[in-house]
């Protein structure tokens, strides 16, 4: 199971209603090809950084999706050749929350370890190797 | 050996200290610059946080190199990938002039 993000961008001339049910018929082709939304996130209008064909703001549309992949593919050809999405993107995000979440628990584990065992820190510290034997070095080197 | 010297055989392109080396001249010992996404605890830099990346780009639209801002390595990369993406979306913007 893959978890996605896509965000597409609605063309600022198409009606709050109509965004509506783009929003519901692009959900509904990845619903029907077996994947899950997680979440819809609609961001709104937003100001475009740089000219999108001859719009310069546009509507923000976040879907999170768990699925295969599959139909990934099928949302993307259908966001293709949807004029009203002046542009989309894809991104696979289960391995960065995967990760996140490994730094989170390593943290919370290094903070409770670290609380318990303040007192014996000190001596633990790694010592630097003084004086060291020209033997060793030459055996080393055979 | 004291902790000074060893700081300057470390392999690092975070600018911390500025001089040094050879040659007369004054030495300026810059307080090190810290990685704010270490400081916060961030796991995942988000692509759609516009106003957090934008802090990073300089007015020609570039990635602020972490010799500028202080970033760790993996927050760096983490921070490269995310301004990549939302340069894509038309959150940020690929130039600025």
């Amino acid at each position: 199971m893959r978890v996605y993000e896509v965000l597409f961008i609605v063309a600022p001339n198409i009606e709050e209603s109509d965004i509506d049910t783009l929003v519901t018929q692009l959900s509904d082709v990845a619903t029907n090809q077996g994947a899950r939304i997680a979440k819809i996130d609609r961001m709104g209008r937003r100001r475009l950084a740089y000219p999108i064909g001859k719009f310069n703001d546009g509507h923000y549309v976040v879907f999170t999706i768990e699925g295969s992949g599959a139909e990934i593919a099928e949302l993307e050809r259908r966001m293709r050749v949807t004029d009203a999405v002046i542009r989309y993107i894809t991104i696979r995000i289960d391995e960065d929350l995967k990760r996140a979440e490994k730094f989170r628990v390593r943290r919370a584990a290094h903070a409770a370890a670290s609380a318990g065992s303040r007192r014996g820190r000190r001596t633990a510290e790694p010592v630097l190797p003084i004086g060291n034997d020209d033997d060793d070095e030459e055996g080393a080197d055979l | 050996m004291s902790s000074e010297q060893r700081d300057h055989g470390r392999r690092d392109d975070r600018g911390g200290r500025q001089g040094g080396g050879q040659g007369g001249g004054r030495r300026f010992i810059r307080a090190r610059k810290s990685c704010r996404f270490c400081a916060d605890k961030v796991d995942y830099i988000d692509y759609k946080d516009g106003r957090l990346l934008g802090s990073y780009i300089p007015e020609r639209g570039k990635i602020l190199p972490r010799r500028i801002s202080g970033t760790c390595a993996p927050h760096q990369r983490m921070l490269a990938t995310a301004i990549k993406r939302a340069r894509n979306c038309a959150i940020l913007p690929f130039t600025l002039d």
